[in-house]
C-alpha cells in the first residue's frame, strides 16, 4: 500500500542544506498498523509529511496504491490527500469558527457529494465518535479529547483508507489519550491502514509493527522483537 | 458547495464586523456619491430639459442686431407666405418707462401683431387677445404678465384699467396666463402692445426678434434654411442675425448633460477604485491570519480553486455588500435632499445597477491578488504557522 524507496529530503537552512531524511525505505501493507518512534527532530514529522502527501521527497521513489506519487502536481496531491489519506494531528487542526458539524462537513465540500449524503455521513461519523450530543459546539467549547474525536470524525466522514496520526495523544491527559487510542485501534480492526507518529514508547507499543527513526534514517525491528 | 462557500464568506464577515464596515466604508461612500450625484442632477436636467421642450419643438426664434439690419414688420411677414412656414410673430422691442399713478416699474414691452399668441402658445387668463382691429385703428391697449398686473393694479382687476407707456396711456384689455420659467419670448413681466400703436407712438418699428411655427415638424430645417437665405438676402450681413431653434438648445444640453455624467462617472470610478484598494489591503492581512486555516484546507484535501474561489468570493460580497449599502443610503440621502430642497429627484437605478456591478468588478479585480496568494500557499508551511 505505501512504498518509500531510498528517499532523501533536507531543508535550506540559510545557504546549508540540512539533511533530515537519508536513504529512507518503508513499506505499510494494507490494513497495517504501523508506528513510527523517535525523538524530537529525528525527522519522523517530515516522514509522516511525505507520507501524507503533504510535502515531497528530494530524491526517492514514494508508491501509494501502486502509483508513483513523485510526478503529481499540487492539485493531484491535494485530491490523493482528499481521498485516500486522513490526518489526526497533535493540535486537531479544528477551525474554531465552525462547529463541531460544519467542520466534519468541511472536506466533503471538496469531493462533490450531495448534501443529503453529506448530512448522513456527518451524522454517522460523529456518532460514531460519541459526539452525536455535541454537534454544534464549536471547538472551544470542547475539551480536548471531545476536540480530537470530532477530528476524527472529521477523518472517517471522507472516508480515506489510510490514516495518519502525528501524536494523537499529545495534547491529551492520559484518560482522554486512551479513549483517543481505543477509537484508532477500533478503527484498524474495521480495516484501516493505520501509520502512528510518537516519540512515547508506550503508544508506540499499541501497533502491530514499530520502526524506529533516528537522525534521519529509518530502522525497522518486529514488534516484540 | 458554491453555496456553501458563499455563506463561509458572509459568516466570516459578520465575525469580523467592524473591519468589514470600515473596508466596505470606501465603496459605501464611492457608491452614494455617484447615486446621489447622478440621481440630483438627472432630476435638475429634466427639469430644464422639459422647459425647453414647452417652447414647441416647430418653433425657431430668430434675433436681429445692428442698426443696419433695420427690417420692417411688413418684410418679415413675407416669410409666413413659405409652405414650410406657417406663421410669423415679428416683434418690436420698446424701451419706455411704464408708469401707474406714481409707480413706475421696468418691464419689457413688445409690440406684436396677432399671430404673437398662436406662435408663441400663449394664452389670455381674462379680457382679449391683441386682434388685426387694433393693429389696423392703431389703438392703445396693451395686454400685460400677471407680474405686472399685481405689480401695478394689486388685488383690483387690471382688466379695464390704464397704465401709461412712455408719454401715452394704454388700456389693458387682457392679463396673459401665468408662464412657467422659459428660456425664450414671453414673460410674466411682459407687456404686449400693437406693433402699428408702438411704430406711431413711440417711433420704433423696426423688429428686433421674430419667431417661426414651421408647418411641421418635417419642415423645420427647410424653414430655418429658408429664414437664412431671406435674412440674408434683406440684411447682406451674415452678423446681423442669428436663428435658433429648440433642438439646437437641446443639443447643447445634451453636451453639457454627458460631460456632467463623465465626470461623475470618473469621480466615482476613482472613489470605488480607491474603496477596491482598502478591501486588498484588508484580504491580504486576512489571508495571512488564516494561513492555518488554508493550510488545514488543504491537508483534507481542498485544491487551489478551491481556496482561490473562497477569497474572491469574500471580497466580491464585501464590495458588493458595500454597494448595496451605499445604494440603501442615497436612497435614504435622495428622500432627505428632496425635503430640505422641495426638489423630487428619484434614485437613478441605472446608475446604481451600474455602480453594483462595477462594485463585483471591483471585487474580483482587487480580491484576485490575495486570493490567488492564498491559494499558492504550501499546505506544510500554512499548517506550521500558528
Amino acid at each position: 500500500m505505501i512504498r518509500l524507496k531510498h528517499i532523501y529530503k533536507s531543508y535550506m537552512l540559510g545557504d546549508e542544506a540540512v539533511p533530515v531524511l537519508q536513504d529512507i525505505n518503508l513499506h505499510v501493507k494494507p490494513k497495517e498498523f504501523v508506528s513510527i518512534l523517535g525523538p524530537s527532530g529525528s525527522g519522523k514529522s517530515t516522514l509522516m509529511n511525505i507520507i501524507g502527501c503533504l510535502d515531497v521527497a528530494d530524491e526517492g521513489d514514494y508508491i501509494l496504491d501502486g502509483e508513483s506519487v513523485d510526478t503529481c502536481t499540487e492539485d493531484d496531491l491535494a485530491y490523493i490527500r482528499g481521498e485516500k489519506i486522513g490526518f489526526i494531528f497533535q493540535q486537531f487542526n479544528l477551525l474554531p469558527d465552525l462547529t463541531a458539524y460544519e467542520n466534519v462537513e468541511m472536506p466533503l465540500l471538496y469531493h462533490n457529494i450531495l448534501p443529503s449524503e453529506r448530512h448522513v455521513r456527518v451524522m454517522k461519523t460523529l456518532a460514531q465518535v460519541g459526539l452525536s450530543e455535541r454537534i454544534h459546539h464549536k471547538p472551544a467549547q470542547l475539551s480536548g479529547g471531545q476536540q480530537q474525536r470530532v477530528a476524527i470524525a472529521r477523518v472517517l466522514a471522507a472516508e480515506p483508507s489510510i490514516i495518519l496520526a502525528d501524536e494523537p495523544t499529545g495534547n491529551l491527559d492520559s484518560a482522554s489519550g486512551r479513549e483517543i487510542m481505543d477509537i484508532i485501534k477500533g478503527l484498524w480492526r474495521d480495516g484501516h491502514t493505520i501509520v502512528l507518529i510518537t516519540h512515547d514508547i508506550r503508544v508506540a507499543d499499541e501497533a502491530q509493527r514499530k520502526v524506529y527513526v533516528r537522525d534521519g534514517r529509518l530502522t525497522e525491528r518486529e514488534a516484540g522483537a | 458547495m458554491t453555496r456553501k462557500i458563499l455563506e463561509l464568506s458572509i459568516k466570516s464577515i459578520w465575525n469580523n464586523k467592524l473591519r468589514s464596515i470600515l473596508t466596505m466604508l470606501g465603496i459605501i461612500i464611492g457608491v452614494m456619491a455617484v447615486v446621489i450625484l447622478v440621481s440630483i442632477t438627472q432630476g435638475a436636467t429634466e427639469g430644464i430639459t422639459s422647459s425647453i421642450s414647452d417652447m414647441g419643438s416647430d418653433r425657431i426664434k430668430a434675433t436681429l442686431s445692428g442698426s443696419d439690419a433695420a427690417l420692417s414688420v411688413e418684410t418679415i411677414e413675407q416669410l409666413a407666405d413659405y409652405s414650410m412656414i406657417d406663421s410669423v410673430a415679428p416683434v418690436v422691442s420698446i424701451s419706455k418707462t411704464v408708469k401707474k399713478g406714481t409707480t413706475t416699474g421696468s418691464y419689457a414691452v413688445y409690440g406684436i401683431t396677432p399671430d404673437y399668441f398662436t406662435v408663441q402658445d400663449v394664452e389670455i387668463q381674462r379680457g382679449r387677445r391683441i386682434v388685426d382691429s387694433d393693429i389696423e385703428w392703431t389703438t392703445s391697449v396693451c395686454v400685460i404678465g400677471t407680474d405686472v398686473a399685481t405689480d401695478l393694479f394689486g388685488t383690483w382687476d387690471a382688466v379695464g384699467g390704464t397704465i401709461t407707456i412712455g408719454e401715452r396711456i394704454y388700456k389693458v384689455v387682457g392679463v396673459l396666463e401665468e408662464q412657467g420659467s422659459s428660456l425664450a419670448g414671453v414673460s410674466n413681466s411682459s407687456i404686449l402692445i400693437p406693433y402699428s400703436t408702438a411704430a406711431r407712438m413711440t417711433g420704433e418699428s423696426s423688429v428686433s426678434a421674430f419667431y417661426i411655427k414651421a408647418s411641421s415638424d418635417e419642415t423645420v430645417d427647410t424653414a430655418i434654411n429658408v429664414t437664412e437665405a431671406f435674412l440674408l438676402q434683406a440684411t447682406r450681413d451674415e452678423e446681423a442675425f442669428s436663428v435658433s431653434h429648440e433642438s439646437s438648445v437641446l443639443e447643447t444640453m445634451d453636451e453639457v448633460d454627458n460631460t456632467m455624467s463623465l465626470l461623475l462617472a470618473g469621480i466615482a470610478a476613482i472613489s470605488l477604485i480607491v474603496g477596491g484598494i482598502g478591501i486588498m489591503n484588508i484580504m491580504l492581512v486576512s489571508v495571512t491570519e488564516r494561513t492555518r486555516e488554508i493550510g488545514i484546507r488543504k491537508a483534507v484535501g481542498a485544491r487551489r480553486r478551491h481556496i482561490m474561489f473562497q477569497f474572491l468570493c469574500e471580497a466580491c460580497v464585501l464590495s458588493v455588500l458595500g454597494g448595496l449599502i451605499g445604494l440603501g443610503l442615497s436612497f435614504a440621502g435622495i428622500q432627505i435632499y428632496n425635503l430640505i430642497a422641495g426638489a423630487s429627484a428619484a434614485v437613478d437605478w441605472t446608475a446604481g445597477g451600474a455602480a453594483i456591478a462595477f462594485c463585483a468588478v471591483i471585487g474580483i479585480a482587487f480580491g484576485g491578488y490575495p486570493a490567488a496568494k492564498a491559494s499558492r500557499l504550501q499546505p506544510i508551511d500554512a499548517l506550521h504557522s500558528l
